[in-house]
């Protein structure tokens, strides 16, 4: 059964039809065309289709698409300010935290919801607020270099 | 022309009478297939299929311009796969 | 006529910093388009029926329900795929691989897919096919497989390299042997010998994006296939074959590759979608779950090592003797052979022998893996020797310098090697810090030592003079890690530009000659090499230009830091052209300037690399976490030093995930149990330390900056370094990887019991 589900993505109000057995991130892949977020295992074990909702980080590859009515839902897409990258995206890129890239999006946002909540994090702390994440390219070691380049620049260090 | 003891691996063996050395004289890795499958026509298929030749200890594949130098030693192996 | 290639000693502009990744802000904004991004107008919903039996025939498949289903637009089994293989036993296993025919081998086989309107049909319409299958006894352990009575998979399977060919089939599918000298007599000389039998279990590469294409094949036989592969001009020369298209008709566009490690090197759901595009004659989109990742594609071999090694009381190894059986799944492959040949190529060995077994069991067929099958060799060795110098009270770092293979040492695999770099790394890892900085209680250290060959192969890059005096330089090869940073930087060195003037991208099959995949650690090694010989015909055409532009012989031009210069007293008053104005006349002194080259890049020479390793293991529990880990490895020359660094620590990830953690369990069902990431566990951020990397730069003389693979090799000693590093903490000799927790435990709490047996 196809429904109407009226949300708001990367600050846009977007509507989009949806069958009740599709994920949030069928929605923004297939529907919405937002495909920043990807799906690495659709079982929540990845971490590669996290995305923002309602300001908690979640897998989008276990949320309905139904679940998003009403609600805000941050993706990769919304990270940067037009033109200008936000300072993860930045770091990450400067510290060569990713390889190959297919993870890089839902660290981005794991990182992001890391920082609202801790400015200030240890690189314990780091380590596992990002352990929902799978990267097989790095070994983790300049992600975690570029989260803390980050979280330094952010408090203005 | 250059006189080389080229060593087989083990593949090879059964081609050439169970000998693991035979004596080829070739200048380049052209010349020392078409003398390897003239003497050993067993060989044939898996030198066209693709093998390894080590020169020196360096492998290379079997591009038949590579020049085998007076002297060197030259080793037969399988292609190596990579990931 | 081959370029001259020999290493030159220049010095470095470009080479040799660290610039941000042509790739970087795509990956960072989610514009970057992966293997399931794809998407095409009027595209339908492949998917595939997967055998959930390791061992089957198939009497029947009927499809008739699944076609009949609305929305169902092409219904495809093996006789879809005719065998047009002719003979070719390698071309036929990867045929009945894509897609079974007369039997299942393995749990996830598949055996008929669908394409359809939309996923939900084709979910529904696999359902509605039914499969026959008369259940046959099956064998997935590698050592059970050998063992008298066991299933053979196939009944023409004699074992090859033996003589004479035997009379009964087996599921040893071949045999090789290496080595050297006279092992009875080296052992004869030792004054202790080791005997053991090590293990390790089966692991997949575990990229993270699982396979994704989208196949579109036209009536008149042209087609286009989009998908992330490490090497799209194999993918096209397999998928042309199988389904006898002509190859220039097949036009294979690679996307941004997320993650491959080996297991991206093959054709798997590829043909299929091509198969089921053809029938229905609509672009088909196909992307594999995470559960048929790891069941149907992808993993290395599970393993079975019985290994001694002599030595004197002064630590000289006398002789070294193994047996490696390697699982291959269904079909045959080279992976002990590999494992044969890697397993003593660090050590001056007068005395070797290695023996490698290609088993048959019913797990999918092994693809390579990072350095194939070098690590659990590896683990075999290194594990030895570490427990050697024990016995015998001496320091194992020393023991491994006593006994490194230099210039001169025949290998354990044959040839006699040139100048190589395991000696270097040694000695780099005795004054390195890690060495003597204390250790933690429950803690303990242990090293170990890995070798790769590395090769080049086929290669080829165009290099384009835009208008506006940029460069644009097409590669062949994919890039799976940072490959266009770098080469972007050989076009800039050679051509005497800033990086920033170069973009480098990836061609796709048709747009370029062929190349070999990305794989045996050679994409910047090929096509570095590949860039640096256009960049150099495209410099002579420049010269010729900039001669054409000014009146006089182009032997009076010559190219330094990115201008011609004129010169010779006649001349030397003309100012230098850039490149800018070259190009911006071109039109007018001939048209459009490029420098292209066509190479089988050679000489990659073998790669060592020795790793330090900190645990600590948690007594109560058996949990072993990695709190210090550093790598030392030669890169010839580190193009790009950042992303170096990247693929030391990717490795050394991925072996400390293969050393405590990750396996493939099977049930007695012959099923695979843990299918997804949740219960094959890879590590997670918090699972790891920072990995420090020591880059040693020893020139490659076969390249023309020196360059080495550097891919692979920091794969290979994690396995051992780990093994080692816990027994330096509890005395317990672990011989089983993965050394997980409940492995460990076991090994502490038959440790103590022994003990107490003897108290």
């Amino acid at each position: 059964m196809t429904q109407l589900v009226n949300t708001n993505i990367n600050g846009d109000a977007v509507g989009f039809n949806c069958e009740t057995d599709e994920t949030l991130l069928d929605v923004l892949r297939n529907r919405v065309g937002l495909t920043g977020a990807k799906e690495g295992c659709g079982t929540g074990d990845c971490g590669a289709c996290s995305v923002i909702l309602d300001g908690t980080l979640v897998c989008a590859c276990l949320v309905l698409g139904m679940e998003a009515e009403g609600r805000k839902v941050e993706t990769v897409e919304g990270l940067s300010d037009g033109a200008e990258l936000h300072p993860l995206q930045s770091k990450f890129i400067e510290h060569a935290a990713l390889q190959c890239g297919i993870c890089t999006p839902g660290f981005l946002m794991a990182a992001k919801a890391l920082l609202k909540n801790n400015p200030d994090p240890t690189e314990e702390e780091i380590r596992y607020a990002l352990a929902g994440n799978l990267c097989r390219c790095t070994g983790y070691d300049k992600i975690v270099r570029a989260v803390q380049a980050t979280a330094a620049e952010l408090r203005g260090g | 022309m250059a006189r080389h003891d080229v060593k087989l691996w083990s593949a090879l063996r059964p081609h050439a009478q169970g000998m693991d050395t035979v004596s080829i004289e070739a200048n380049t890795i052209r010349e020392l297939f078409t003398r390897l499958e003239a003497s050993y026509p067993g060989m044939a298929p898996l030198i066209t299929q693709g093998i390894a030749v080590s020169v020196n200890g360096t492998l290379y594949r079997d591009s038949w311009d590579t020049k085998l130098p007076d002297g060197a030693e030259v080793f037969l192996l399988p292609r190596i796969q990579g990931g | 006529m081959s370029a001259d290639t020999r290493y030159t000693g220049q010095e470095f502009k470009s080479v040799g910093t660290r610039p941000l990744r042509p790739d970087g802000i795509d990956k960072v904004t989610g514009r970057a388009r992966f293997g399931a991004d794809i998407n095409l107008p009027g595209q339908l919903v492949g998917r595939i029926l997967r055998s959930p039996h390791a061992h089957a025939a198939i009497r029947s498949i009927d499809t008739s329900k699944a076609e009949a289903l609305p929305g169902v637009k092409a219904v495809i089994t093996s006789a879809d795929l005719p065998d047009l293989t002719d003979g070719n036993r390698e071309m036929f296993d990867i045929l009945d691989n894509c897609m079974a025919r007369t039997h299942a081998y393995y749990d996830g086989h598949a055996v008929a897919a669908v394409a359809a309107v939309d996923a939900h049909t084709a979910r529904q319409a696999l359902k509605l096919i039914k499969v026959d299958y008369e259940v046959l006894p099956h064998v997935t352990d590698v050592d059970a497989a050998i063992a008298k009575g066991a299933p053979v998979l196939h009944k023409d399977c004699f074992t090859r390299g033996v003589e004479p060919k035997p009379r009964k089939a087996s599921n040893i599918a071949y045999r090789s042997e290496f080595g050297h000298g006279d092992v009875d007599a080296g052992f004869a000389k030792a004054d202790v010998i080791i005997e053991r039998t090590f293990r390790t279990e089966q692991t997949h590469q575990g990229y993270i994006e699982p396979h994704a294409c989208v196949a579109s094949i036209s009536p008149d036989g042209t087609g286009e296939l989009w998908l992330c592969t490490q090497g799209h001009f194999v993918v096209r020369q397999h998928c042309a074959e199988l389904l006898g298209l002509d190859v220039s008709k097949l036009r294979v566009t690679p996307t941004e590759i997320g993650g491959g490690f080996g297991g991206k090197t093959h054709v798997w759901a590829e043909p299929v979608a091509l198969a089921l595009s053809r029938k229905a004659n609509r672009p088909v989109k196909l992307v594999m779950s995470r559960d048929e990742v790891f069941r149907a594609s992808g993993p290395t071999s599970a393993t079975s090592i019985d290994i001694r090694i002599g030595v004197t009381k002064k630590g000289r190894i006398t002789a070294g003797d193994a047996t490696l059986r390697y699982s291959s799944g269904p079909y045959l492959g080279m992976w002990a052979e590999l494992g044969a040949m890697t397993s003593f190529a660090c050590y001056d060995m007068k005395n070797v022998r290695t023996v490698g077994l290609e088993i048959l069991v019913n797990r999918p067929k092994t693809t390579a893996y990072r350095a194939p099958s070098a690590p659990m060799a590896a683990f075999a060795v290194e594990s030895m020797i570490d427990e050697l110098a024990g016995r015998i009270g001496m320091d194992p770092l020393e023991m491994r310098i006593l006994n490194a293979a230099k210039k001169g040492t025949r290998s354990s695999y044959g040839p006699v090697y040139g100048p190589i770099g395991i000696g270097p790394t040694l000695e780099a890892a005795r004054e390195h810090p890690h060495m003597s900085a204390p250790l933690g209680k429950n803690q303990g250290r242990g090293m170990a030592c890995g070798f790769w060959f590395n090769f080049g192969g086929q290669t080829c890059t165009d290099l384009n003079i835009t208008p506006d005096g940029s460069v644009t330089l097409t590669v062949g090869t994919i890039d799976v890690g940072g490959a266009r940073a770098s080469l972007a930087l050989v076009a800039a060195e050679e051509l005497g530009i800033p990086y920033d003037q170069v973009r480098a991208v990836v061609g796709d099959t048709s747009s370029l000659g062929y190349n070999d995949m990305t794989d045996g650690s050679r994409g910047t090694f090929s096509s570095s090499m590949a860039t640096i010989m256009s960049a150099r015909n495209a410099i002579t055409i420049l010269r010729q230009r900039a001669a054409r532009m000014w009146d006089i012989p182009v032997a009076k031009v010559i190219w330094e830091a990115g201008c011609a210069k004129a010169v010779g007293k006649k001349y030397d008053n003309l100012a230098p052209l850039t490149l800018a104005e070259i190009a911006a006349a071109a039109p007018k002194t001939g048209g459009p300037i490029a420098g292209h080259n066509e190479l089988v890049a050679d000489g990659a020479g073998v790669s060592f690399a020795t790793h330090i390793c900190d645990v600590e293991v948690d007594p109560e529990t058996g949990r072993t976490q990695v709190v210090r880990y550093t790598v030392i490895q030669d890169a010839g020359k580190a193009v790009h030093p950042t992303y170096v660094e990247g693929q030391y620590q990717g490795g050394a990830a991925q072996g400390i995930g293969w050393a405590l953690n990750e396996e493939y369990i099977y049930g007695e069902d012959g099923r695979l149990q843990n299918a997804g990431f949740l219960d094959y566990r890879i590590p997670v951020c918090s699972d790891l330390p920072m990995i420090d990397t020591q880059i040693l730069e020893i020139p490659n003389p076969n390249h023309p900056y020196g360059i080495r693979g550097v891919g692979e090799t920091s794969i290979v000693p994690p396995l051992a370094a780990i093994g080692n590093a816990v027994s330096n903490a509890f005395g317990v000799r672990m011989t089983h990887v993965p050394m997980s927790a409940p492995r460990i435990l076991k090994a502490l709490e038959e440790a103590a019991r022994d003990a107490s047996e003897v108290a």
